[in-house]
């Protein structure tokens, strides 16, 4: 079972307690009525997908209950870190691939 | 003749005691679900009489009044003797919200030098002492039913689920300890 590092709980919890939340770091856009439809349709369907690092949001359901973020990588299935919900995105140069 | 309704609790009459482990029933108790800023932790402590605690993992007990840390603005409290948790929040002005639950869960008591195998049967908690001493308490899983589990002692945990989870809670934790 992978275990997960939860940034409100401080310490690593099974999996079982989580659940994934779609990408992270996306902005809503703050003139939404105006954007053109292309536009509207980048921010709310297209997603990054990557092979590698990829930046998630995940949620404590049957633990703290919180949301916070997690950078994964999609070969490895490794949780690189996690954070908490506000902090910004983390250096990838700064992260521990191995 | 008279007719006299009784309330029955949700796992009336069902109880467990095989090598190393018992299964009890915990009366009925009052609870809140309390959610808060840390702005409010202080004048609801006050009013609850016992530290509403602040530390992941952490529970915070005074007679038979408990607070359990479930996350960084929630507590499950709990009160065996039955008090209205809820009226003792009502003159509490700073902003909080308290939600009486006390019928919508049930405790389970889970006691034995087994204790810790059978629960993990169902719960993929780490529930050593060294990672799960006692006093620590977390909201959980236990098979596919959400539980908030206490460790009130070396061998002695308290299980709290939904009242409609408790059938299935209460036959899983049976299941497992009859695994000898």
């Amino acid at each position: 079972m992978l275990l997960i590092h939860c940034p409100y709980c401080e310490e690593e919890r099974p999996e079982l307690e989580f659940r994934h939340a779609g990408e992270a770091h996306i902005a809503r856009p703050e003139n939404i009525a105006e954007i053109a439809d292309e536009a509207f349709q980048r921010y709310f369907f297209i997603r990054a997908n990557p092979k590698g690092v990829t930046f998630e949001r995940w949620r404590h359901i049957h633990g703290c209950g919180r949301f916070f973020n997690a950078a994964r990588d999609t070969v490895s299935d490794r949780f690189l870190m996690t954070y908490r919900v506000g902090e910004p995105k983390p250096d990838l140069r700064k992260i521990d691939r191995k | 003749m008279a007719e006299i309704a009784r309330r029955m609790s949700a796992l009336e009459g069902r109880a467990y005691e095989g090598p190393g482990i018992a299964l009890t029933p915990d009366p009925p108790a009052s609870r809140l679900s309390l959610r808060a800023p840390e702005a409010s932790l202080s004048a609801l402590s006050k009013a609850l009489g016992l530290t509403l605690p602040d530390k992941p993992k952490t529970a915070a007990a005074d007679g038979s009044r408990a607070a359990l840390w479930l996350g960084p603005d929630e507590w499950l409290v709990i009160d065996e003797e039955c008090a209205d948790l809820a009226a003792l929040c009502a003159s509490v002005s700073a902003l909080h919200s308290a939600v009486d639950i006390s019928h919508r869960n049930t405790a389970i008591l889970v006691t034995g030098e087994r204790a810790e195998d059978v629960l993990g049967a169902g719960c993929p908690q780490d529930l050593s002492p060294t990672r799960f001493p006692v006093g620590a308490a977390s909201r959980t899983v236990f098979g596919k039913a959400e539980i908030v589990l206490w460790r009130i002692g070396e061998e002695a945990f308290r299980i709290e689920c939904w009242r409609s989870f408790s059938d299935y809670v209460f036959s899983l934790l049976e299941k497992a300890a009859r695994e000898a």
